[in-house]
C-alpha cells in the first residue's frame, strides 16, 4: 500500500501495473479479497485503488460525511497524479462514488465501469431495491452476497488487525450510507451528465441489489452496455475475477480504439 | 440519604410465550392485544402512583418495537404522573436524544413536565441500546457526536431566556431557538445518563451528569464508579454520592422464600431483555472497531458476558437464577433484613452511591405482589437508608 496526500487527507492506495490508468473504487468491506482481480488488471493497466476516507487505514476528517465529498477527493486525486483518459471502475458502494464523480466531471475519464453498483433509487417509497444488510442475519447476508458462499471471507480465521479493519470499513460504509440507505435520491436525475461510454457489470445472482436494477441503470445511461456474469453475486470481481477483468479489458480496448 | 426510585419497563409479557429468537425489532404487533395492553398500562401507572404514598420516587424509560418494554415514549407516563402524584420526584431515564430528530421537542417536553410537576422532573438523556438503532433508523456511526450536540442544544434552549438564539450545528440547525415554557427548576432539571462503561462514566463526570449504572453488577460497578470519581476530581468538579445511581432488581417478602419468588419473577426482565437477533445487537459504528471486531468474529453479541458472581463464575442473564443473581449484585432479595444486608454489602463494595434504582416490577410478577413488594420495601427497608450516604 502506498500513501498519497491530498490536502489534509492521507490516502492509502494500492498502485500496481503499467498501461492506461484505471482508478478502482472499492465496495463495502474486506478489500483484501480483491487482490486476484486487481493483480489481473495490473497486467494491462496502471491500477490505482485508494481506500476511501474512514476505510482501511485512510483516516476520515470529521467534516467528510457524504459520498459527494469522496467524489471531489478523487477528482483531486486525478489532478494530483495528472491522469488523463482514466478508466473509472466502481463496485458496489464504490460504484456510487464513481457515478458521483462522473456527474461532476467526466473531463479526465475515458470510460466508466459500474459493478453491481449502489447509489440510486428508481422505485417508489415502498420498494426495497437495496437489501438492508444491517437488518439481516449474517449468514443471510453471505447467501445474498455470494453465489458460492464458500467464497465469503472467513472472519474467524483472520487476525485481530484484519478483522478490526473490516469493522472500520463497515463503520465508514454506515457513516456515508445509512440514510437515505446507500443512495442519493437526486443522483438519477444527473445521470445524463455521464457522457463517456459505460459498462454495467452485474452478478446474475446478486441478491443485495438485483440485476434488474443494473439493467434499468443501463437504459438510463447514454452509451452503456449491460454484462451479466453467471454464477456470481454482489461481488462478481471476487467470485470470478478473470471473467470480470476480461470484460473490463475488452471494454478498455473498445473505447481507446 | 440514599434516594430510591421504582422502575418498571411496562412490559407486554403476554407476547413472550410466542417469541423465540428475538423479543425486539422485528416482532409483529399482531401479538399485542390493545385491550390487555390498556389494562397493563393502567396497572403499571397505579403502581407508580402508589409510590407517591410510599415515599419512593418514580423512574420510567423507553424502548421501541419490543414486547419487553411497552413504554415507547418515556414522557407519556410522566405526563400522567406529573399531575397524579404530588410529592415524589420523577426521573425519565430516559430520552434517546441521538435517536430523536428534534432536540427542541425534547426540551419542550421536559420543561412542560417540570412546570406541571412543580419542579419534580429529572431529565435522563440516553445513548440507547444498539437494538434501538433500527427502529429509529439512526446512524450508529456518529451516534455519540449527535448525542452530545443534542445535549448541548437542549440545555442551552432550557437556560436561554432572552429571546431566540441561532444554532447551526453539524446535526441540528435552527435559526430561531426560543422554547416555551422554561423549566420550573433553575437553571434546569438535574441531568442523568445511564452508563455501562468506565469511558462513558468519565464523559459524564466531566460534565457533572448523574450516572445510572443499570445492572452492571458486583464485578464491573466499582470500576465505573471509580472512573467517575477520578474524573470528577481531575476536572475539579465537586461531587456527592448523588451523582451515582445503581439499578438492581428487588424482591422483598415476609419470608425469604416470598422475596426470592418475587425476585425470580422480576428476573424474567433480565432473561428476556437481551433476547434479540445478533445483527441488531451490533450495528456497525455503535462501538469502537476493536470491540466490533470481536462481534464480527463470533458473529454473535459480545455483550453482558462481564457479569459474574462474587467468586468469578460467569453469569448468563438469560438463564440466571436468584441465588447467582444476588451474588452478582443484580438482585437484592429476601426478607427486609436480607435485602438490607445485600444492599449494604454492595454499597460498601462499590464505595457508596446516592440513588437506588429499584426494579420493583418486571416480568410476570402480579400487581398484588408488586404492591406488597413496594410497600414492604417502603416500610421495612427505606427507613434504614438514612444510614447510607
Amino acid at each position: 500500500m502506498e500513501r498519497i496526500d491530498i490536502g489534509e487527507i492521507s490516502l492509502e492506495a494500492h498502485i500496481a501495473g503499467r498501461g492506461p490508468p484505471l482508478l478502482f473504487l472499492h465496495g463495502l468491506d474486506y478489500f483484501a479479497q480483491h487482490q486476484p482481480f486487481l493483480d489481473r488488471l495490473a497486467g494491462q493497466f496502471r491500477v490505482i485503488a485508494p481506500r476511501h476516507p474512514g476505510f482501511g487505514n485512510t483516516a476520515r476528517p470529521p467534516w467528510m460525511r457524504t459520498v459527494g465529498d469522496i467524489a471531489y477527493l478523487y477528482l483531486d486525486l486525478i489532478d494530483r497524479l495528472a491522469l488523463d483518459d482514466v478508466l473509472l471502475v466502481g463496485a458496489s458502494f464504490g460504484g456510487w462514488v464513481a457515478m458521483e464523480l462522473a456527474v461532476r466531471s467526466g473531463a479526465r475519464l475515458s470510460g466508466l465501469v459500474l459493478v453491481d453498483t449502489l447509489g440510486l433509487k428508481f422505485g417508489g417509497r415502498d420498494d426495497v431495491e437495496i437489501a438492508d444488510i444491517y437488518a439481516l442475519p449474517a449468514d443471510e447476508v453471505v447467501r445474498r452476497t455470494f453465489a458460492d458462499p464458500a467464497k465469503a471471507p472467513d472472519y474467524d480465521a483472520m487476525g485481530d488487525a484484519e478483522v478490526e479493519e473490516v469493522a472500520r470499513d463497515r463503520e465508514a460504509a454506515v457513516l456515508y450510507g445509512w440514510r437515505p440507505f446507500m443512495h442519493n435520491p437526486s443522483l438519477r436525475h444527473w445521470l445524463h451528465r455521464i457522457k463517456v461510454p459505460a459498462l454495467v457489470i452485474w452478478g446474475e445472482r446478486d441478491r443485495i441489489v438485483a440485476p434488474s436494477y443494473g439493467a434499468h441503470l443501463t437504459q438510463r445511461l447514454q452509451n452503456a452496455r449491460f454484462v451479466p456474469i453467471a454464477n456470481t453475486g454482489h461481488y462478481p470481481q471476487v467470485e470470478q475475477p478473470e471473467a470480470v477483468a476480461a470484460a473490463i479489458e475488452g471494454f478498455g480496448q473498445e473505447i481507446t480504439r | 440519604m440514599m434516594h430510591t426510585w421504582h422502575f418498571s419497563e411496562m412490559a407486554y409479557h403476554p407476547a413472550w410465550a410466542h417469541l423465540n429468537e428475538s423479543y425486539r425489532v422485528i416482532i409483529p404487533s399482531r401479538l399485542y392485544d390493545p385491550k390487555i395492553g390498556a389494562d397493563l398500562y393502567h396497572r403499571y401507572l397505579d403502581e407508580w402512583a402508589l409510590c407517591d404514598e410510599l415515599g419512593i420516587n418514580i423512574m420510567t424509560n423507553e424502548h421501541h418495537a419490543t414486547a419487553t418494554c411497552a413504554d415507547s415514549v418515556c414522557t407519556i407516563p410522566m405526563a400522567i404522573l406529573a399531575r397524579e402524584t404530588k410529592k415524589v420526584r420523577l426521573l425519565a431515564l430516559g430520552m434517546p436524544i441521538a435517536n430523536r430528530e428534534n432536540p427542541l421537542r425534547v426540551a419542550e417536553e421536559y420543561s412542560m413536565l417540570d412546570v406541571i410537576s412543580r419542579g419534580r422532573i429529572e431529565m435522563g438523556f440516553v445513548k440507547g441500546v444498539p437494538f434501538e438503532i433500527s427502529p429509529a433508523n439512526s446512524n450508529p456511526a456518529d451516534l455519540m457526536e449527535r448525542f452530545w450536540e443534542a445535549h448541548d442544544l437542549i440545555l442551552k434552549a432550557m437556560t436561554s431566556h432572552d429571546g431566540p438564539f441561532s444554532w447551526e450545528g453539524t446535526h441540528f440547525q435552527y435559526r430561531s431557538v426560543n422554547i416555551w415554557p422554561r423549566p420550573y427548576q433553575q437553571p434546569h432539571p438535574p441531568v442523568w445518563m445511564p452508563v455501562g462503561s468506565q469511558g462513558s462514566a468519565r464523559e459524564a463526570a466531566a460534565r457533572g451528569i448523574t450516572i445510572g449504572t443499570l445492572n452492571t453488577g458486583w464485578a464491573a460497578t466499582p470500576g465505573i464508579f471509580n472512573a467517575y470519581r477520578e474524573t470528577a476530581a481531575q476536572c475539579g468538579r465537586e461531587m456527592t454520592p448523588h451523582h451515582l445511581a445503581y439499578m438492581a432488581l428487588i424482591g422483598v417478602g415476609r419470608t425469604r422464600e416470598e422475596g426470592w419468588r418475587r425476585a425470580d419473577q422480576i428476573l424474567d426482565y433480565s432473561r428476556t431483555s437481551g433476547v434479540v437477533s445478533p445483527q441488531f445487537a451490533n450495528p456497525p459504528g455503535y462501538v469502537p472497531p476493536a470491540m466490533a471486531a470481536t462481534a464480527i468474529k463470533g458473529a454473535t453479541t459480545a455483550r453482558a458476558t462481564r457479569l459474574q458472581t462474587r467468586d468469578g463464575k460467569p453469569i448468563n442473564p438469560r438463564t440466571v437464577g436468584v441465588e447467582d443473581a444476588i451474588s452478582a449484585g443484580l438482585v437484592f432479595a429476601g426478607t427486609p433484613d436480607d435485602v438490607w444486608d445485600q444492599l449494604k454489602s454492595f454499597y460498601d463494595h462499590v464505595g457508596g452511591f446516592g440513588h437506588l434504582l429499584m426494579m420493583g416490577q418486571g416480568g410476570h410478577i402480579s400487581h398484588e405482589d408488586t404492591v406488597d413488594n413496594l410497600t414492604l420495601f417502603s416500610k421495612e427497608v427505606l427507613p434504614r437508608l438514612a444510614e447510607l450516604g
